[in-house]
């Protein structure tokens, strides 16, 4: 077995490693093997933080902190689980490890072109007794943090977060030993889309599973998604990879990120559009046949038809900028069946065919 | 948008062109006495197969041809909804108009069809192998037909044989004979071409009531075949290619003269060996004309050599080069099979995959007359009818009938008869015959005419369009619709905004320079990278499909024979546009769009 490394990036997470990156990770891994581009990054491992540990020895101070604490007395919680996380976020970064985790950052850097390149910093716990040791929300994450030094800061607040008063009382009444739980964390790019949309891998209109029906509108999805933009629209054989609709729709709204006050994060905020992007369409066909096998490849990777979120990534280089943020069941058409009625008598369905002739009829049959 | 197109009583005769009736069968023009039935009806522009004013003969051979569709609709496997396709000749171009059957006679009609058709589709294979042979015997029987020239004297063995009949009498006979074939040949050729197109229809429709926005292409591929007859003259033209690299004897192809190409050859034994080749090649497969098949004036590679040597010598270049020239088959069969399983793996449910196998099984087994009828009819048994028409000009201008040989195709059908009469007669009799000096000076008033109607453009359709355009074979090979008919009606100028509306034939999008040309005889002028625009192409166009980014034709559906071509060379392709000819000039740069049908003029 390879000895693990202290960072990987998503595109290279090999299932060995799925045990030191923690759930989180570990999915963000097994989509980008799959063929559905993530927003790049990389997880720092689980063994960045063990030998963190052990080079702080703090473990005995903390174990003192919360022996027989009583979970109901909240404020005695509260004041235990702060001193471990001053604690934690006191831990030195061992030297091999920072320089990978410096390395892997200006990498991503270099890959977005942009300097400091904003990146989410999310918690990915794991343990031995249970492979995603917490509960949604239990840890935290951090959005738009910018610049290696706030990234070194942020994923040691990520190893903190084993300490919330929450996670403390859950792993108590599942009786874990917090000494077991460990906490890899996930770097991953901002995503700044050019533009978004959804992507349904059968077309909505009529339940047609050959089509792939693809929403879009320029900047961020929210747009598309809540309806307060008419997005162009466009509907993509999925055997034959061929453009069978395209709808370009005048788009004078779209969600853009807003830069915010100094010492804020940017926002997203619905602005107009100038004339000359209105009826301009937002992705062009190569992008819509890569979203399109995108979606189809999710689709069958998941085994059934799937309702996806998707953008564009400014950031990102042509040819590699589109990457899936959902992917959902689609649940309308897939309830139903959708049988085509005919004859199995060859000769007399022949007839029925010429007698009715599909040119008279009006759209197909669909039960 | 208007509701009718013209009358064809509102058409004008073109100048020069007055008394063009003359040329053609009494019951082959619109006329007053039918004017009823003719002015309620409505009529397209055959391009496809006619798409230039026809000359007297050759419009004898498209009456047969089109009665003979008509017959096996109408009365051998009663196709319950759909009578023949009525035909008029209209300033020499060809309008068809479907007959749909009496709505009372429909339901009547069905067992009748079960029976006939299932018989068979029940029977297809064996059939086909019958059909070969059949029409192989009856070119053989074509090719014996003698047209020599009446002797001086009979010869002695007409006298000791005790015969009691001569040659006048063989000649008179011949010529019938001939007539005969024509027919029995297009008897022939409809004997499973309507059910064939039926059986697809069918699977067609499955395939859009399973999923509404598959594209017409797909479903082609699915049954398309990949050994296909049509594309064997141009796989012995790329074997020649080959063989003339790897035997050292390529140098000699330097585009001289077929004759000096010929005579540097035969100087050697590896020249020699190259020329067997040929000539193993040629009979039947370069039988192959650079047209539609139905006009004498079309080329035919065997007798216009220059053309498939052309097409060999620049063959050779691509060998030197090390391009590989092979179709390539076994990718062509995957990607059948890939879009098949893709699809079926779609369907909902096991039914309905038992169902789709089905229909695509007789689909599949009726494909192969469609895709390959026409090289036997068409290309090759047309080339021994023109030819041996030409032996029969030889004789007329041998007795002066004639100033040239082709001029015999100026006579209707049914005139010739008279005509050898009058030629019989006067060898019989040893009198002056009327001939000589009546038909040249009547020849040259038909061919001052004919070219008068040349230069004609007829309009894609007359009279009345239906509700809906239901006639399976006007949909299928025409590609006549309900949205074409529109378009039609509301684009009598041709483009709006320099975009034109086709079918999306052959997939691919392309940019480049536009190629407009009218007619075989251009071919030599395309030039590597252009769009080739032209009123329909041929499957013998095949070898300049290496120099061409893709092709627009005026004329032609999803199952004509320059889509199913098209769509085997991976060349993007517009069909059926109806202006593209009129409205694009060579130069112009052009956006063809095969995956939805537009072609756009970006200058």
């Amino acid at each position: 077995m390879t000895e693990c490394p202290s960072a990987i990036a998503f595109g290279a997470l090999a299932s060995e490693f799925h045990a030191q990156v923690g759930g989180k990770c570990a999915s963000l891994g097994v989509m980008s093997q799959a063929g559905l581009p993530v927003p790049p990054g990389f997880a720092v491992t689980t063994r960045v933080f063990t030998d963190a540990r052990a080079a702080a020895d703090t473990m005995s101070q903390i174990k003192d902190l919360l022996a027989d604490l009583d979970s109901s007395d909240n404020v005695a919680l509260a004041r235990a689980a702060s001193r471990t996380r001053d604690l934690i976020r006191s831990w030195e970064l061992p030297e091999e490890h920072e320089r990978v985790i410096r390395e892997m950052y200006a990498d991503l850097c270099t890959l977005c072109g942009v300097d400091d390149v904003p990146v989410a910093v999310r918690s990915s716990a794991t343990s031995e007794d249970s492979p995603d040791a917490s509960f949604a929300g239990e840890h935290d994450t951090y959005l738009w943090v910018c610049g290696i030094e706030e990234v070194l800061e942020k994923i040691r607040a990520c190893w903190a977060s084993l300490y919330t008063d929450r996670a403390i009382v859950y792993r108590h009444e599942m009786g874990y030993d917090h000494a077991d739980v460990d906490m890899a964390v996930a770097v991953q790019k901002m995503v700044r889309p050019r533009t978004a949309g959804v992507a349904f891998t059968l077309d909505p209109s009529n339940g047609d599973r050959s089509g792939i029906c693809i929403d879009a509108a320029w900047g961020f999805g929210e747009g598309v998604v809540s309806g307060d933009v008419t997005p162009d629209n466009f509907l993509v054989d999925k055997v034959m990879w061929s453009i069978n609709r395209r709808i370009i729709s005048p788009k004078t709204h779209a969600h853009l990120l807003t830069d915010g006050a100094p010492g804020t994060h940017p926002t997203v905020e619905r602005i107009e559009l100038p004339e000359d992007q209105v009826l301009a369409p937002s992705l062009n066909d190569e992008e819509v046949l890569a979203i399109a096998r995108l979606a189809r490849t999710a689709e069958k990777h998941y085994g059934f038809a799937q309702d996806i979120e998707w953008a564009v990534d400014d950031d990102l280089p042509p040819g590699s900028d589109i990457v899936l943020l959902q992917a959902r069941p689609e649940t309308v058409w897939s309830k139903k069946r959708h049988t085509v009625s005919a004859k199995t008598d060859l000769v007399s369905s022949i007839v029925d065919t010429l007698v009715n002739p599909l040119y008279s009829r009006k759209g197909a049959q669909t039960a | 948008m208007a509701d009718r197109f013209a009358s064809p009583f509102e058409i004008e005769t073109p100048d020069g062109a007055e008394g063009w009736q003359s040329l053609y069968s009494y019951s082959a023009v619109f006329s007053e006495e039918r004017r009823d039935y003719e002015d309620g009806g409505f009529w397209f522009h055959d391009g496809v197969h006619w798409s230039e004013a026809l000359t007297p003969w050759d419009a004898g051979v498209f009456e047969v041809a089109i009665a003979s569709l008509g017959q096996y609709n109408t009365r051998h496997y009663l196709v319950p909804p759909a009578y023949g396709v009525d035909f008029r000749l209209l300033n020499g171009y060809v309008f068809l108009s479907p007959v749909p059957a009496p709505e009372a006679d429909i339901e009547g009609r069905v067992p009748h069809f079960i029976e006939r058709a299932g018989f068979y589709f029940a029977n297809w294979d064996r059939l086909y192998d019958d059909w070969l042979v059949k029409v192989r015997s009856l070119v053989q029987q074509m090719s014996e037909l003698d047209f020599s020239p009446l002797p001086e004297m009979e010869d002695m063995d007409v006298i000791t044989s005790g015969a009691g009949r001569g040659s006048g009498d063989r000649l008179l006979s011949t010529y019938h004979r001939l007539l005969d074939s024509v027919v029995t040949l297009w008897q022939h050729h409809f004997e499973f071409l309507n059910l064939g197109y039926a059986a697809y229809l069918d699977f067609f429709g499955f395939c859009k009531a399973a999923f509404p926005s598959i594209p017409d292409l797909a479903i082609a591929k699915m049954v398309a075949g990949v050994d296909v007859d049509l594309f064997k003259p141009d796989d012995h033209l790329k074997s020649l290619a080959r063989l003339a690299v790897s035997s050292g004897v390529d140098e000699r192809f330097d585009g001289g003269s077929p004759e000096d190409v010929w005579a540097k050859l035969a100087t050697d034994e590896p020249g020699q060996a190259w020329i067997a080749e040929w000539d193993k090649a040629a009979e039947p497969w370069f039988n192959f004309s650079t047209g539609s098949g139905f006009y004498h004036s079309d080329k035919i590679w065997i007798q216009n050599v220059e053309v498939p040597l052309g097409y060999i010598t620049d063959y050779i270049v691509k060998v030197r080069e090390g391009v590989d020239l092979n179709r390539p088959v076994a990718a062509l069969h995957k990607e059948r099979d890939r879009v098949v399983s893709e699809y079926r793996e779609l369907l909902d449910s096991d039914e309905d995959r038992e169902v789709f196998d089905a229909k695509l099984g007789l689909s599949r087994t009726v494909f192969p007359y469609v895709e390959n009828h026409n090289f036997y009819v068409e290309h090759w048994a047309h080339s021994v009818i023109w030819r041996k028409m030409r032996e029969l000009g030889g004789v007329l201008k041998g007795a002066g009938f004639l100033v040239e040989v082709d001029d015999v195709f100026m006579f209707r059908r049914s005139e010739l008869t008279d005509v050898l009469f009058d030629l019989y007669a006067g060898w019989a009799v040893g009198a002056p015959s009327r001939g000589p000096a009546y038909w040249p000076k009547e020849i040259e008033r038909r061919h001052a005419v004919h070219e008068a109607l040349k230069g004609w453009s007829a309009p894609p359709a007359l009279g009345v369009p239906p509700e809906v355009v239901t006639e399976p074979f006007t949909v299928m090979l025409w590609g006549i619709t309900s949205d074409s008919v529109s378009a039609w009606l509301s684009s009598g100028d041709g483009a709006e905004d320099g975009v034109l509306s086709g079918f999306a034939a052959s997939p691919g999008l392309v940019e480049g320079p536009a190629r407009v040309i009218s007619s075989a005889d251009q071919i030599g002028e395309i030039q590597d990278g252009e769009i080739l625009v032209a009123p329909l192409t041929a499957p013998s166009w095949a070898p300049v499909f290496g120099k061409i980014k893709a092709t627009v034709t005026d004329v032609g559906g999803m199952m004509s024979h320059a889509a199913i071509v098209c769509r085997e060379y991976g060349l993007p392709a517009v069909t059926g546009t109806a202006f593209g000819t009129k409205t694009i000039t060579t130069g112009q740069m052009l956006r063809v769009d095969g995956n939805t049908g537009k072609v756009t003029i970006l200058d």
